[in-house]
Parts: structure tokens; C-alpha cells; sequence
């Protein structure tokens, strides 16, 4: 099974943060990937706040025709951070030529467009990369956009965050997501890797989507180019997320009431009983059936985790007011905030949204059984 | 053969019959019950003339011989008599000397059925029992990395939606403005198909509308029934009853003077309109009535004449054109109850489906498409059209439910199917494969009318005359000699123990998918099939 942990801090932190905690936790999983989700950003990248950053891994052919589509396309390369590595990857890691993290600056075009438009641009740049890659396998590409790094691997994460020298100073953030383990049900492909991310959203996964392909199916029919790829059955949970805020502009809290709606009887008695009962016919491909923990980070950088309504994949969440994390195992949270009153870590049942909002102040709560905040 | 020894072109032996009637005579009691019974009169009492040797042991006395008589049982062997094999007489027979048994060679009296130039019309279904569906698997088991839920205690939602459902986008849009909401009913996704009062005999109806209450209200499973093209009682209508129920509304309008009459004195709404366009028994062909059944009650429930056989026309005489037929109807349906009833059409399986499909998706008012499969059943029809029309039930639903994904409606516009589910018995199986296809459920009939009632009909053409009112076991009957057999009560157990049966087969299936909290409506990564050509075909799994 995966182990999922992330971190919310008022004070940028490095990575190896995350990593440590998900090798704490290495019982729990084989060691066959990781993936980093890093927002918020601290160290190098804080003074370009603003400017999309493009994370991927890329041949050395790849960074070429990489350099000839963003030429054309007029962005400009403001700072980077590659690696090279020269070492032995570890067992179970290809060796690659590049893992590239790029700020770069807007085409001047794109000065007066509408925020939407440019959002819908920087998903269609990543996507076209993204396929252009995958004629050759000369590019892999996991993010593009402002304030957000992501690193993807396959291989035992401790061993690749060492290999790739993640505990570099110049790599920080507030907001850390890490998962390790690669996709195991389906073949091994770096895109199964969790974090997923869309535009500003990302969330990781454990546990299985039985429910993946009429699901996968209800995505690919909404004429969103961004709903692509599947290699991982998770990845369905960072769509009907981006689905939930973007097109039907609902918020967490709906989220929580698509992918696991209440049972019929509990919408009977439920203050919003009409509405929730339209919600869940109208979103009924997009019901999961577990068993799932899901961890996310919204665009304004709130964390959340919640569950599917079998809840057979635990998750805690605790800490102190201004760095709380979110962990699969108790052990992985102990490791990342030792120094915390554990009598309020809390451990979301499967009626709950948790989640820290930007301020990091405090674990808030949300049960479905509760009326919703945004009709009232 | 003649007694003056000529041969006709339709003089048959036993060994031409599809079914010989054994008998025994060593066993026979000579009661009479079996010849009584026959509801074709295949038997009659026989006077056996017998020579009987008479041997002596010493040499004095020749042998001679006397010619005896004994009573038993003769096999009739022309056309309009010949066995249906269906049993009765091994039923009522107090010492087992008598049975039927199925010709080992194809018959020859197929070829003298016809007799006075009138094809043959029987009832039942296609004869031939292979099922594509048996052959599906669930391959996709939970094992280690989703762990199998427990389906004895496990909560289940199995629950599926009978009406147009809005996408989410314009659910939102039609909330916030307070607009038109389509009706939407929460059922259980196995529904009795149409089976019409008239073509099922009263103590049937009765047994199973008594089996559908009790399920609904003490056991939580929201079952529904739908009436088929005959009407609905009286007292029905205007009972709270009356929102199990499924009114059919089909090209001959039979019963429906006194549903519209009965409209302002409903207490419920019914649960749903049928628009019947086809059958998949029959498909392109009317519902049929033979003048047999047509009784005093029958007649006036569908308000038409006693003892006339009652056709429908293949078509809706007032509709030209599928827009018509379609939207119009559909549209005054949902009218006559203010909107608050789902309507919907049900069609024949046929290559033709699409292009309904495709319409219906267009009409904000279509709550849902019914298909009916070549391997459904009828009261009543000829037997070409059974054996020779029609389209298999699982790629047409497959092919619907991926033109919808296509399109995006896969949620919008349910899709039920039927024809042929458990005709062999794995109801269950059957239903959770076509589900797992795309449909949103499925309808049966002649599994309930097996399984509740004991109807003797199958796939190798036992009984199966339905059509003319003589149904041994009464459940096809309107005459009350033979309806009388059956007890209401008893049905309504056995459709109730059926059901529960059926849902814990159910729960047994999807379970060890990991799936329990929304119907696995188009898990089709969950099927698979030993035949190569079915896998393309139907887009799953191709096992061996």
C-alpha cells in the first residue's frame, strides 16, 4: 500500500522533510517510487512568485526541442535548477540526463489576458510537452505553473532524494506532498506517480479506485483536455477535484459529498437533503468506492485529507499552529513533528473533510452530516 | 394410420413428434388423471388389443393362442395434437408411469404445424438456450491491494435511477433558478418487465403486485413492476400501491380509457410511463391477445369486446415519424401526470437502436431507454418472429452505453435492459454482466414467471402455449379451472424469497470487486470472455 505525507509550514522547509517521514513509514510501502508536490515555494524560487515553473525530467534531445517550443511560444527562461546527476542511480532507477525545474517569464502576449485564459494556456503548454514527449520519451512533464515544483521518480524514495541531492538549500516550501510507491496494478509509468496536479490542484492517493474506469470514462467526456493520461486509477481523484472547483465552481466540501455522497437514508433526515440528493444523482460517475485516503492542496494552498465512506485507508492529521501535517501512519508524523500535544492529533472518519488553511492555524473540520456552508 | 390404409402428407408417428409419451404399463393405475390434464389432450384412453401365446409345457396339448385386451394410455399424433411436452401428466400421475421425453432427432411435425395455412403461433421465447452472457466472468477480483468487502456484512447501495438525470452543470444552473427538475425515481435495478394483465391470468397479477408491496415496504428493496399493454385494475390505480408500478402504454392503447378516467382519483403517482415501440420477442411486431383469453374481466378492463383476438399494430398508427412518435408522446405522457412522472420508450433490440439513442438525447423529457433482446419472451406470437427476429441484448447495450460516454450523457439518460436475462438461471450473473456493460438495470420476465409460479416453458420448445389461454400451470390462463391452480399468496412468497436471492447473488458479485457504494454501472474493466471475437465486440477482457 502507498504512504502519503504532507506538510504545512509557516517556514519554508526542505523536502528531505517529507522524504524522511514516508521512509518512516517504509514498511508500509516497497520503495518502487516517489513523487513531491511542492508549493508555496521558499529558498530560490520565492523572488519569482508569479512566473510559471515548468518541473519535468528530460533527455538531452528533449531539452533541446524543450528550448525550441518555449522559444516559439516567447516565454523566457528566468532561473533554473537542474540536476545532473553523475552518481549510480539506485536500484530500480533509469538513469536520466536531465531533472529540470525552469522559471520562466510570460510571452509578452500574454500581458492582457484574463487570468482564466492564461491558466487554460499553461495547461494546454504542459499538455502539448507533454504529448511531444511521449513520441520519443524524451520529455516528462509534471508541472507548469506559478509557485509549484513537482519531482517524480520511480525508485525507493529516500534512496532518489539522496541520489538527486533534494536537501540542496536552494529547494524549500511551505507546502509539501510526497508519496511513495509507484502504480502497481497497472504497468510501471513515472506519469503513475502521485501527486497528481491541474491547474493549481493537486492531491495523492492511497489505496485502489475500483470504481476507475466508468469514472475515467465521465472525465474524458466533459471536453476538458486537461482530463487525460490514467495511468494511475488515482488520478481521477485531482480531476473530479479540478472538476468540482473549476466547472461546476463548488468548493471542498461538495468535493467530499460527489466522491462519497451520503447513503439515501442519511439524505433523508440531512438539513440540505433536496440539494445533496440532485448532487449526488447529477455526480453519480463520479462516486468512488474505495478503499481510499486522499490528501490535496487546493490553490491557496489549504491541505486537506478525507476518505471514502468504507474508510479501510487510515490517515492522521496533527501539529502545532504553524506547521501540521498530514500522514498515512502515526510513526510518519512523529518523525516530521515530534514536539506536538498528540491528544489533538486527529484521525478523519469517514464522514470528514479535514483540512489547514493558508494561515495554518488550526485542523478544521467538516462532517457531511453537517449542513453545508456555502447554501447558508 | 388410416384404417383403410392411405398415407396423408401430415400423418405422423410418435417417433415425428418432438416429444414421445412414455408409459408403463406395469406402474399405471388407470386413474385417469393424466389424459385429464393434458391441456392439449396429446393422451387419450387407450384399448390395447394384444395376442397372448398360451404354452403348454407337455406335448400332448398344442400351443395356442387368445387375443386379450388391456387399457392404457394412446399418444395422439396429429397435428393440432401433439405432445408440448410439458409434463403435467408426470405431475398428477400417483405412480410415475408416465412422462414425456424429448425426441433424440430433430422433429418433423415443424413441417405440418402450419396446418390450413396458418403459420405457427405459439408462446415463450426463442428456442435456443446458448446465452452470451453465460460465458461473461468477473475477472476483476480485489485481492491484496483493495481488500473483497464482505458481502454478508457489508452495507450495500445498490440502488440505480429510473429518469433523465441533468448534468451536473445544468442540475446547478436548473437549482439555483428554481427550474424544472426531471423526476428521477431511486428503484432497484431489477424490474419485472411487462407482462400484461390479460396475458398473465389474475391470480398471477395478483400474487405478483401482493410479492412487489411486500418487498417494498417490509423488506426496503424498492422493486417495481411493469404492467405491460393491458391496463391496470381498477383498484389499483387508485391505491397507494400504485407507485411499484410501471404503466405501459403500447400501440393498441389497451386499458388506458380507464387509466386516463382514473387520473383525478390516483392517490400516487405511478412510478413511470413505458411508451412500448417494440418487444424483443417479436421485435417490428404488435402485442397480441388471442381471443381465448380475452374473458368477460379482460375485456372490460381493456375495454374492447369478449372473445376477439386483440392485435396490435407494429407501430403507433398516429405517429409518422420518430420525432413524432417520440417526442409528442413523451411529451403528452408527461403532461398528463404535471411532469412529475418519468416517461420513457421501449424498444426491440435492433441495429436501428442508435438513432432512438441518439434522439432521446435531445428531448429534455426522455427519462431513460428500455432495450428488449432477441432472447425476451411473449404471450403470444408467430413463431418465425421469436426464432428468427431480433437483435442479442449485450453489444446493443454496449453499443448505447459507449455512444453515450461519446457524447457525455452516459449519466443523463439511463438504459435498461431486456431479453433473456437468467435463462438459465444465472439471473444475477446475467444482470450484474449487462450492468457492468451500461445498463442502468434490467428487466425480466420469464425467469419470474420460472421462478415464482413454476412455469414450465423452455429454450427447447416445452409447453409454450401461452397464447391460447391453456397454461397447465394457470399462470397464463384466464380460464378458472386452471388458474385456480395457483395461489396468489404462494407466488408472492416465491417472488419475494426470489428477489432476496437475487440480491445477495448480487452483493456476492460486486463484493469481491471492491464495489458496494454505487451500482457498477459501466465497470466493464470487471467482465471478461473466452470468446476473442466477443471481447472486441463488447470492448472487455479477453480470457482464457
Amino acid at each position: 500500500m502507498c504512504r502519503l505525507f504532507s506538510i504545512t509550514s509557516k517556514d519554508p522547509l526542505s523536502p528531505m522533510v517529507a522524504i524522511r517521514a514516508i521512509d518512516v513509514m517504509k514498511e508500509g510501502h516497497d520503495g518502487s517510487g516517489v513523487g513531491l508536490f511542492l508549493t508555496d515555494l521558499g529558498g530560490e524560487f520565492e523572488q519569482f512568485h508569479g512566473g510559471p515553473i515548468l518541473s519535468g525530467i528530460f533527455s538531452n534531445v528533449g531539452i533541446k526541442s524543450l528550448d525550441r517550443y518555449m522559444l516559439d511560444m516567447e516565454f523566457m527562461t528566468k532561473y533554473k535548477l537542474s540536476f545532473r546527476p553523475t552518481k549510480i542511480p539506485p536500484a530500480g532507477t533509469p538513469r536520466r540526463d536531465n531533472y529540470l525545474i525552469r522559471v520562466y517569464e510570460y510571452p509578452p502576449t500574454w500581458d492582457n489576458l484574463p487570468e482564466e485564459e492564461i491558466q487554460q494556456r499553461l495547461m494546454q503548454c504542459r499538455l502539448h510537452l507533454r504529448e511531444m514527449g511521449e513520441m520519443d520519451g524524451s520529455m516528462m512533464v509534471f508541472s507548469f505553473w506559478p509557485d509549484v515544483i513537482m519531482i517524480k521518480e520511480v525508485g525507493d524514495p529516500m534512496a532518489v532524494a539522496e541520489y538527486l541531492g533534494l536537501n540542496r538549500p536552494e529547494l524549500q516550501a511551505r507546502t509539501i506532498m510526497a508519496q511513495g510507491r509507484q502504480n502497481t496494478n497497472y504497468s510501471i509509468d513515472i506519469y503513475a506517480c502521485h501527486p497528481f496536479f491541474i491547474q493549481g490542484i493537486a492531491t495523492m492517493t492511497n489505496g485502489e479506485n475500483t470504481a476507475f474506469v466508468p469514472i475515467r470514462e465521465f472525465l474524458m467526456s466533459r471536453n476538458e483536455p486537461g482530463y487525460s493520461g490514467y495511468q494511475s486509477d488515482s488520478e481521477v481523484f485531482t480531476h473530479i477535484l479540478h472538476y468540482t472547483l473549476r466547472h461546476l465552481h463548488l468548493d471542498l466540501e461538495t468535493y467530499k459529498h460527489i466522491i462519497t455522497p451520503l447513503k439515501d437514508s442519511e439524505i433523508e433526515t440531512h438539513p440540505d437533503g433536496p440539494w445533496l440528493r440532485m448532487l449526488k444523482q447529477s455526480c453519480r460517475p463520479m462516486i468512488i468506492d474505495g478503499p481510499n485516503c486522499i490528501m490535496g492542496c487546493l490553490p491557496d494552498k489549504t491541505l486537506f485529507m478525507l476518505h471514502d465512506s468504507k474508510k479501510l485507508r487510515p490517515g492522521v492529521v496533527g501539529g502545532n499552529p504553524g506547521m501540521f501535517a498530514f500522514s498515512s501512519e502515526m510513526c510518519g508524523l512523529d518523525a516530521a513533528i515530534p514536539a506536538r500535544d498528540k491528544s489533538r492529533d486527529y484521525q478523519p472518519m469517514k464522514y470528514d473533510t479535514v483540512f489547514v488553511g493558508p494561515k495554518r492555524q488550526e485542523v478544521e473540520r467538516w462532517n457531511q452530516m453537517d449542513s453545508l456552508s456555502h447554501l447558508h | 394410420m388410416e384404417p383403410d390404409g392411405q398415407l396423408k402428407p401430415s400423418t405422423l408417428s410418435t417417433k415425428d413428434l418432438p416429444w414421445q409419451v412414455l408409459w408403463s404399463k406395469e406402474k399405471c393405475s388407470l386413474c385417469g388423471l393424466c389424459t385429464a390434464v393434458c391441456p392439449v389432450q396429446a393422451i387419450e384412453l387407450g384399448v390395447h388389443r394384444k395376442r397372448v401365446l398360451q404354452i403348454t409345457l407337455g406335448l400332448m396339448e398344442k400351443p395356442g393362442n387368445v387375443f386379450g385386451v388391456y387399457h392404457g394410455i394412446r399418444q395422439r399424433t396429429d397435428v393440432a395434437h401433439a405432445c408440448i411436452g410439458c409434463g403435467m401428466c408426470d405431475m398428477v400421475c400417483p405412480n410415475h408411469a408416465i412422462m414425456p421425453v424429448h425426441n433424440d432427432e430433430p422433429d418433423k411435425l415443424r413441417f405440418h404445424i402450419d396446418q390450413g395455412g396458418i403459420p405457427r403461433r405459439r408462446g415463450g421465447r426463442r428456442n435456443a438456450p446458448g446465452s452470451l452472457l453465460d460465458e461473461i466472468k468477473f475477472v476483476r477480483i480485489s485481492m491484496l491491494t483493495d481488500p473483497a468487502l464482505d458481502a454478508g456484512r457489508h452495507e450495500f447501495e445498490l440502488r440505480t435511477l429510473l429518469g433523465r438525470i441533468l448534468s451536473p452543470e445544468e442540475a446547478l444552473r436548473v437549482s439555483r433558478e428554481a427550474g424544472w427538475i426531471p423526476p428521477v425515481r431511486e428503484i432497484y435495478p431489477l424490474i419485472l418487465g411487462g407482462m400484461s394483465f390479460g396475458a398473465l391470468s389474475p391470480t398471477m397479477w395478483e400474487g405478483l403486485q401482493m410479492g412487489i408491496a411486500y418487498l417494498n415496504e417490509e423488506m426496503n428493496i424498492p422493486i417495481r413492476f411493469c404492467t405491460g399493454e393491458g391496463g391496470c385494475p381498477p383498484r389499483l390505480l387508485r391505491s397507494r400501491f400504485l407507485k411499484y408500478i410501471i404503466l405501459q402504454i403500447a400501440s393498441g392503447y389497451f386499458g388506458w380509457d380507464e387509466i386516463i378516467h382514473a387520473l383525478p382519483e390516483m392517490k400516487e403517482d405511478p412510478c413511470a410511463i413505458e411508451i412500448k415501440y417494440g418487444q424483443g420477442a417479436k421485435p417490428g411486431d404488435g402485442g397480441l391477445l388471442m381471443w381465448y383469453k380475452v374473458n368477460k374481466l379482460i375485456a372490460a378492463i381493456r375495454g374492447v369486446p369478449v372473445g376477439v383476438n386483440l392485435p396490435s399494430p407494429p407501430t403507433h398508427q398516429t405517429k409518422y415519424s420518430i420525432e413524432e412518435a417520440v417526442a409528442k408522446m413523451i411529451q403528452s405522457m408527461s403532461m398528463a401526470w404535471g411532469f412529475r412522472v418519468p416517461v420513457y420508450p421501449k424498444i426491440s433490440a435492433t441495429s436501428t437502436a442508435l438513432a432512438v439513442l441518439n434522439n432521446l438525447t435531445r428531448n429534455p423529457y426522455a427519462a431513460g431507454l428500455a432495450m428488449d433482446g432477441e432472447d425476451g419472451g411473449t404471450g403470444a406470437a408467430y413463431n418465425v418472429s421469436m426464432d428468427q427476429m431480433g437483435h442479442p441484448i449485450a453489444s446493443i447495450v454496449r453499443d448505447a452505453y459507449l455512444n453515450l460516454v461519446k457524447i457525455g450523457k452516459q449519466n443523463e439518460v439511463p438504459i435498461f435492459a431486456g431479453g433473456g436475462i437468467g435463462k438459465n438461471g444465472n439471473l444475477a450473473a446475467n444482470a450484474a454482466s449487462l450492468i457492468m456493460l451500461g445498463a442502468s438495470g434490467v428487466q425480466v420476465g420469464k425467469y419470474i414467471m420460472q421462478a415464482t409460479a413454476g412455469c414450465l416453458g423452455s429454450e427447447r420448445d416445452r409447453c409454450n402455449i401461452c397464447n391460447i389461454g391453456l397454461c397447465p400451470k394457470g399462470i397464463t390462463s384466464q380460464d378458472s379451472r386452471l388458474y385456480r391452480r395457483l395461489d396468489p399468496e404462494k407466488v408472492a412468497e416465491r417472488l419475494v424469497e426470489t428477489v432476496m436471492s437475487f440480491d445477495t447473488e448480487l452483493k456476492k458479485i460486486v463484493a469481491p470487486l471492491g464495489r458496494s457504494t454505487s451500482l457498477p454501472i459501466g465497470m466493464s474493466d470487471a467482465l471478461g470472455i473466452a470468446d476473442k471475437s466477443a471481447a472486441e465486440r463488447l470492448g472487455i477482457r479477453h480470457v482464457i
